[in-house]
């Protein structure tokens, strides 16, 4: 163990590095976000931060409850639409539900009822009142994705590993199809896009809600009830012996997942300002699992890193390959998809040298940070060494594993 | 005081107990022995609820618990110590303890028990924030058993506690388990190791697929021809 650093300056360090961050989001959203070159990275920080939402939701069910599931798009889903279809305003309905007669069942916007009640959109208090409804309705889509949650928990949780990660798979997929299904069309606009709801404008909104949340997330798995989630996790048999309720908690950390998927869906309504169901496969699911594995299955910390990195690389840093173009260097063989090939290499590369993700359990701390950066040097040093036991023989391989027991 | 009457279970066509009768008086040792595959665990695991029973009693200071859910029968003051140890590896040694407590709200009362259980296994306290996982076999059995004893038990049920450890290990745990019940907690001891259990306990079941088949003082089973054939090796 690493020399700890005392309570106190972990607070102001953690408090000083908050202000810092969101006051360098805000200039950047300020200078970065007309100028078209650099755009791409205010892209990265809303996707990122989503992505980051959500996959700490699923590792709070994968990692700290594991529970094995794989359900996660669907209820993003759920969120995004529950929030979208009660923010159109309603001048905008008809063009948005044109396939549907009177601008479909649903006639009223609760930020925009807001907006109004409070001095209307050029006031101060309109905006206020824009926002206020903009929150309100992430919290409801977060409970109804609760609730449906809650449901399909009641028969799904009574399942196991493998067979709680294909049923809930299934259901995912049957959301994605009822959502798209033409009898609730007034209401989801059936298989047709999402568009013209009430967004948010700064970087800093998505960055500050989801901050929020994933705050809630880490004082729940330190709380007792996070205990009893990883006693669940570790041994169910034992746990139940101590007197957990199985059933209750892993419905409770199945709820509590759902509900933040649900505020991440919206979220992410938000962020590309329209919504269809048709992207919200098992393939979006994948993704979040792809971020969660690399990042650390039951770290909170990995989650986040892995988010951004999956995001970044996806969405920016490795476009180029597609385009032909990579770090300046033009190549004609580098065509369209080339870009998934070194990713698939670079994801490959983390899980062999991170066998259990980027930051394994660990979580972020001052002390980990200082040393991580004391002990940087050393460690390139032995980089070399470290990639030739990995494809060296097994003899030798056996070796050094030896030397590190007996270190 | 536990008393359990002619209780059956069964495990699909397997009719593992097969009407047993067992009681455990206050202040006591209980410990049930017996070859592999004898019901001495789904005994146990019937106690805490864990298993579904076909018919029978089961009584806690006459009061019936025979088909309360298992978080009832903890907080009546009933733990299992399950076989094999089964910490939880990736939590800390002091977040198993506290998760031993888990049904408890007492605040001064956990810390005062947390000390309890560090005072009998010191070595707990030197690991306190050691993952339980990285743990030596007889460490895991020592933390097994102060989880347990974080409920703040009447009857504490230990399963095999000698599995697998060393002799010298096996000795302090049974020093320990004696202490335990001097400080007021009785034990019903499940035991392979029919030596070591009959030599602390008070009083001693014999079973045999399914029924119980002899019952008696410790020290007097010891000396039985039958069960010293059969379980001591003599």
């Amino acid at each position: 163990m690493t020399d700890r650093i005392s309570n106190k300056k972990n607070i102001t360090l953690s408090i000083i590095a908050i202000i810092v961050m969101l006051a360098a989001i805000y200039v950047l959203d300020i200078v970065i976000k007309p100028t078209s070159s650099w755009s791409n990275l205010m892209t990265c920080l809303e996707k990122g931060t989503i992505y980051a939402l959500v996959a700490v939701s699923m590792n709070l069910l994968n990692g700290f409850t594991g529970l094995f599931s794989l359900g996660q798009a669907g209820f993003m889903l759920i969120g995004a639409y529950a929030y979208a279809i009660f923010a159109i305003a309603p001048e905008d309905r008809a063009t948005v539900y044109q396939y549907y007669e009177g601008g479909g069942l649903i006639h009223f916007s609760l930020p925009h009822m807001l907006q109004d009640m409070m001095g209307g959109a050029d006031a101060f208090g309109g905006t206020i009142g824009y926002y206020l409804g903009i929150i309100l309705l992430m919290i409801f889509a977060g409970l109804i994705t609760a609730v449906i949650a809650f449901l399909i928990g009641i028969p799904v949780l009574r399942l196991k590993s493998d067979y709680l990660a294909i049923a809930t798979l299934g259901f995912a997929e049957i959301i994605r199809s009822f959502f798209q299904w033409e009898g609730l069309g007034p209401v989801t606009n059936g298989s047709n896009v999402l568009r013209k709801f009430a967004s948010y404008d700064s970087s800093i909104f998505p960055v500050l809600v989801a901050g929020i949340c994933v705050a809630f997330i880490v004082l729940l798995i330190n709380s007792s009830y996070g205990r009893a989630f990883k006693s669940i996790r570790d041994d169910e048999i034992a746990a139940e012996a101590m007197g957990v309720n199985l059933f209750k908690h892993k419905e409770l950390s199945f709820v509590i997942s759902s509900f933040f998927a649900g505020v991440g869906g919206a979220l992410l309504a938000m962020f590309q300002n329209n919504i269809n169901a048709a992207p919200f496969t098992s393939n979006m699911t994948y993704e979040i699992l792809l971020i969660v594995v690399i990042g650390g299955i039951g770290s909170i910390t990995g989650s986040i890193i892995g988010a951004y990195l999956f995001v970044c690389c996806s969405e920016w840093w490795l476009r180029g390959l597609d385009a032909g173009e990579f770090l300046g260097i033009e190549a004609d063989f580098m065509s369209p998809g080339f870009r998934k090939v070194v990713f698939a290499v670079v994801i490959m590369c983390i899980v062999l040298f991170y066998s259990r993700g980027i930051m394994g359990t660990n979580e972020f701390s001052w002390s980990g940070l200082f040393n991580f950066f004391k002990t940087l040097p050393k460690r390139i040093a032995a980089v070399p060494g470290k990639i030739k036991a990995k494809f060296s023989n097994k003899k030798h391989k056996k070796h050094t594993e030896n030397v590190k027991e007996a270190q | 005081m536990l008393t359990i009457k002619g209780l059956n279970v069964h495990y699909g066509g397997i009719h593992a107990l097969r009407g047993i009768d067992l009681e455990v008086a206050d202040g006591h040792i209980i410990s049930l022995i017996g070859a592999n595959g004898a019901g001495k665990s789904t005994t146990l695991k019937s106690i805490m609820g864990l298993v579904a029973k076909t018919s029978g009693q089961i009584l806690w200071n006459d009061k019936d618990i025979t088909n309360i859910p298992t978080k009832e029968v903890v907080k009546q003051g009933i733990v299992l110590c399950p076989e094999g140890r089964r910490v939880f590896p990736d939590l800390t040694v002091e977040e198993n303890l506290r998760i031993g407590a888990y049904l408890r709200n007492d605040k001064d009362g956990i810390q005062k028990d947390k000390e309890w259980v560090y005072e009998l296994f010191p070595r707990m306290k030197e690991r306190e924030w050691q993952l339980a996982g990285t743990l030596s076999g007889g460490e895991q059995q020592m933390l097994a058993v102060g989880r347990a004893l974080m409920s703040k038990p009447k009857l504490l049920m230990l399963d095999e506690p000698s599995l697998g450890l060393a002799p010298l290990v096996i000795k302090d745990i049974f020093a320990i388990i004696k202490q335990i019940k001097d400080a007021g907690v009785n034990v019903l001891l499940i035991e392979q190791n029919a030596k070591a259990a009959l030599e602390i306990s008070d009083y001693a079941y014999v079973m045999e697929t399914g029924k119980i088949t002899m019952s008696g003082v410790g020290k007097e089973l010891m000396n039985d021809e039958r069960v010293k054939k059969a379980y001591l090796g003599e």
